[in-house]
C-alpha cells in the first residue's frame, strides 16, 4: 500500500459535545489510492457526508472530531497529519491538493459574483503572484475542460442550468490541479443523462489528468459503473471495501448485497429489485452488536452482542484476486459475523 | 433596465397621486381653517402672497376645480408652497430650507454612521458566532428596544445641566450668527453630539441585531463552506462571501430608512429643540399652520418616494438575480 495518496485512520467525528453528543463517524479506516477512484456508497445518514467534511476540516457546527488521523502524502514527501494542520498550512493544502464538489452543488455559486470571480479568486489566494489575466486565461481553460464555453465566463450563476452549474464546480475543484478530489453526491439534484454525461467525463478527466476521487453516493449502481474500489458505509461504520467488480458480483456484507438490490443497474445482469427492509439506525439509538442487525435477514445471536470488526474474510481470500484489478486479495475487507475475521489479517 | 424604468413610472404615479391628494384634502375639509387665518393676518399680506394661499388651499372658489388644480401644480413647480403663519411673512419654502440642512445634517449623518457601524460590528458578532462577542447581543437587543426619544431624555436628565459640556437644547449658540467660522461649527458640534449620539446608539442596535442575524445565516450556506474549502483567507470569506450575501435584506432596508430621515426625527427634535423639520412640524401643528404643515408632508412624501426608488436601484446594483436579461 504505498500508492496511498490519502490514508483516514480511525476517524470518529461527533456531532455535539459530552452527553449529548451523538457519533456520527466510529473508527473509520480508509485509503485512498494514487490514481483511482473510490466509490463511498450507503443509505442516506449513514455519515458520507460527514466523512468527506471531517477528512478536509469543513465541518460545520456542531460537529467535532474526536480522534484519528488523515494522511496526506504529497509527492515524494513526508505524510502529513491534515487534522494536525494549522490554519496557515490547513489553507495552503484546501483546493490546492484536495479539493471537494458538494453535495449541495447546485448552491455552491455564489448567487451575486460572476463565474469568472468565483474561478478566479481560489487561483489568486492560492497564487497572489500571478496576473489577472493569467488567472482568467486559466478560467477560460477550466470552463473548456468541462465543456462550457468561454462566454459563460461573465455569467452569474442563476443563468446556467444545474448540469452547467455542476460542470463549473467540478472544473473549479480541477482549478489548482490537486491530487484529490472529494464528490459528495455531485450529481444527485440533476437528471439521470446528465449524471451520467457529467460522469463520463469525470472519468475521463481522471484518466487524463491523474488525480484520485472520492466519490459519494447513495446510488450503489452508478459506483459499479464509475469506480475501481468501493466502500460500504452503515451507521457511521465502514462494513465493506472491495474493488467494484468484486463487490457487484459477489458482496459479502448483507447490507451490500441489500444496496445493490435497491438500485437498477445499467449494465450487466439484471438484478430484482427488492431494496432493504427496516430504515437506517437513529444515531441517538444505535443498536448494540452489529448495527446493521435488526434489518438484516442473515442476524445471528452473536450479531445483536458483538460488534464486527473490519478485516480480511478468510473464506473469500483465495478467489479475491481473480479480480480484473490486480491488487492484492487483502484489499478486501468486510465487517460481518458471516465472514468472521482471521486476526492475523491473511 | 425595462424594470427601472417601470419602478420609475411608477414612482412618478405615486408622486403625483400625493401631490394631487395634497390638493384636493383641504377643499374636502369643512369649512376653511385657513380663511380665518387669512382674514386675520390680512393687512399684513401682499395681495399675491393671498392670492397663493387660495389656490393652495382652495379658496378661489370663482376658478373652476380644473382651473384650480393647473394652477396649484404650477405654483408647486416653482417652488411656492404660500406663507408660513408661524415665521410670518416668510414663505414656507424658505422656512423649509432653514429647517432642512439641520435636520439632514443631524438625522442624515447619523443615519449613515449607523447603519455603517452597526453593520460592520454585526457582520464581526455574526461571523464569530460562539465567542465572547455573543454576549452583547442581549444588551443590543435590549437597546433596540429602547425608543430613541426616551433614550434623549435620559440623556437631557443625566448629562445636561447649568455646568455641564452638553447644551439642553438648539442646535447652536444663540449668540452666534451662524457662519462658517470655527466657533460657529464648533458650537454646532457641541450641541449636536448627544441627539446625534441618542440616535447613533439606537439605530446601530437595530442593524446589528439584523447584520448579525443574516450573518449567521449565510454563515451556513453552501457557497461559504466552498469558499472555505477553496482556501481563502478567512476575510475574503468573511467579507466576499458571506457579508456581502448577508447586506442584501438591509440595504433595502436601510434606504427606506434614508426615507423617514425627514419623517422619522420629529421626537428626536422635539426632545432636543433642535430646529430641524420635525420641530417646524411641531410647531405647525400646534399653530395650525396649515401651509407649513402641507409643504412638510410634501417634503416627507416626496423623500419616502425617492428612498424606495434608492431601494430599487440599490438592489438592482447589488443582486444579480433581480437583473432581467435583456
Ligand atoms: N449538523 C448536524 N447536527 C447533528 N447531526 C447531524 C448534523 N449533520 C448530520 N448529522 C447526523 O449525522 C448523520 C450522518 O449524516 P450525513 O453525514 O449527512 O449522512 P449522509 O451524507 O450519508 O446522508 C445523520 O444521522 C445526521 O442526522
Ligand atoms: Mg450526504
Amino acid at each position: 500500500m504505498t500508492d496511498a495518496v490519502l490514508e483516514i485512520r480511525g476517524l470518529n467525528v461527533d456531532y455535539g459535545l459530552g452527553e449529548d453528543a451523538v457519533h456520527a463517524i466510529r473508527d473509520v479506516d480508509l485509503t485512498l489510492h494514487r490514481g483511482e477512484v473510490l466509490g463511498l456508497a450507503g443509505e442516506s445518514g449513514s455519515g458520507k457526508s460527514t466523512l468527506a467534511y471531517g477528512l478536509t476540516r469543513l465541518l460545520p457546527p456542531p460537529g467535532v472530531i474526536t480522534g484519528g488521523e488523515v494522511l496526506y502524502h504529497p509527492d515524494g514527501g513526508d505524510p502529513v497529519d491534515v487534522l494536525r494542520m494549522d490554519h496557515a498550512a490547513l489553507r495552503r493544502f484546501r483546493w490546492a491538493e484536495t479539493a471537494i464538489v458538494f453535495q449541495g452543488a447546485m448552491n455552491s455559486l455564489n448567487p451575486v459574483h460572476r463565474i469568472s470571480t468565483q474561478l478566479t479568486d481560489v487561483i489568486k489566494a492560492h497564487d497572489p503572484r500571478g496576473t489577472s489575466a493569467a488567472r482568467l486565461a486559466r478560467a477560460r481553460e477550466l470552463l473548456h475542460l468541462v465543456g462550457i464555453s468561454a462566454d459563460r465566463l461573465e455569467s452569474y450563476p442563476h443563468q446556467l442550468s444545474g448540469g452547467m452549474r455542476q460542470r463549473v464546480m467540478i472544473g473549479m475543484a480541477l482549478a489548482l490541479e490537486p491530487k484529490v478530489v472529494i464528490m459528495d453526491e455531485p450529481t444527485t439534484a440533476l437528471d439521470v443523462v446528465v449524471q451520467r454525461q457529467i460522469l463520463r467525463q469525470l472519468v475521463e478527466l481522471r484518466e487524463r489528468l491523474g488525480f484520485s476521487v472520492v466519490f459519494i453516493t447513495h446510488d450503489l449502481s452508478l459506483l459499479v459503473e464509475f469506480s475501481d474500489r468501493i466502500a460500504i458505509m452503515y451507521g457511521g461504520r465502514i462494513v465493506e471495501e472491495a474493488a467494484s467488480a468484486d463487490l457487484y458480483r459477489d458482496p459479502l456484507h448483507p447490507y451490500s448485497h441489500g444496496l445493490l438490490n435497491s438500485f437498477p443497474a445499467l449494465r450487466g445482469p439484471k438484478r430484482e429489485l427488492t431494496g432493504i427492509p427496516g430504515s437506517p439506525p437513529d444515531l441517538r439509538g444505535m443498536p448494540s452488536g452489529c448495527a446493521f442487525h435488526p434489518r438484516c435477514p442473515h442476524a445471528m445471536e452473536r450479531c445483536g452482542v458483538e460488534v464486527p470488526v473490519l478485516g480480511v474474510p478468510p473464506d473469500k481470500s483465495t478467489t479475491a484476486h481473480v479480480a480484473v484489478d490486480q491488487r492484492s486479495p487483502a484489499d478486501r475487507t468486510v465487517a460481518c459475523w458471516l465472514h468472521p475475521v482471521h486476526d492475523d489479517g491473511f | 433596465m425595462s424594470y427601472l424604468l417601470k419602478r420609475i413610472v411608477f414612482y412618478v404615479f405615486t408622486a403625483w397621486a400625493a401631490i394631487t391628494i395634497n390638493f384636493f384634502i383641504p377643499r374636502a375639509i369643512p369649512g376653511d381653517p385657513v380663511q380665518a387665518l387669512i382674514t386675520r393676518s390680512r393687512g399684513q399680506m401682499t395681495t399675491e402672497a393671498v392670492q397663493s394661499l387660495y389656490v393652495l388651499f382652495g379658496l378661489d372658489k370663482d376658478a373652476s376645480l380644473a382651473e384650480q388644480y393647473f394652477s396649484y401644480l404650477g405654483q408647486l413647480l416653482r417652488g411656492d408652497l404660500g406663507l408660513s403663519f408661524t415665521y410670518f411673512p416668510s414663505p414656507v419654502s424658505q422656512v423649509l430650507g432653514d429647517g432642512l440642512p439641520w435636520t439632514l445634517g443631524l438625522v442624515g449623518i447619523t443615519t449613515v454612521l449607523g447603519f455603517l457601524i452597526g453593520t460592520a460590528l454585526g457582520t464581526g458578532i455574526g461571523w464569530r458566532r460562539g465567542s465572547w462577542a455573543d454576549a452583547l447581543i442581549p444588551v443590543t437587543t435590549f437597546v433596540s428596544s429602547i425608543p430613541y426619544f426616551w433614550l434623549g431624555l435620559i440623556a437631557i436628565a443625566l448629562l445636561t445641566g447649568p455646568d455641564s459640556f452638553f447644551p439642553a437644547s438648539g442646535a447652536y449658540d444663540n449668540g452666534l450668527v451662524p457662519n462658517p467660522d470655527l466657533e460657529f461649527i464648533g458650537s454646532v458640534v457641541q450641541h449636536g453630539i448627544l441627539p446625534a449620539f441618542t440616535i447613533l446608539v439606537s439605530s446601530m442596535a437595530g442593524w446589528i441585531l439584523s447584520m448579525r442575524n443574516m450573518m449567521v445565516t449565510v454563515a451556513s450556506e453552501d457557497y461559504v463552506t466552498v469558499a472555505h474549502a477553496k482556501g481563502l483567507s478567512d476575510r475574503r470569506v468573511m467579507v466576499g462571501y458571506a457579508a456581502r450575501n448577508a447586506l442584501l435584506p438591509n440595504v433595502s432596508g436601510f434606504a427606506l430608512s434614508l426615507g423617514f430621515i425627514v419623517g422619522g426625527t420629529l421626537l428626536v427634535e422635539i426632545v432636543f429643540s433642535y430646529p430641524g423639520l420635525g420641530l417646524q412640524l411641531f410647531q405647525a401643528v400646534g399653530a395650525k399652520d396649515y401651509p407649513l404643515m402641507q409643504g412638510i408632508f410634501l417634503i416627507i412624501t416626496l423623500s419616502v418616494l425617492l428612498a424606495n426608488f434608492l431601494a430599487d436601484v440599490a438592489y438592482l446594483a447589488l443582486d444579480p438575480r433581480t437583473r432581467r436579461e435583456g
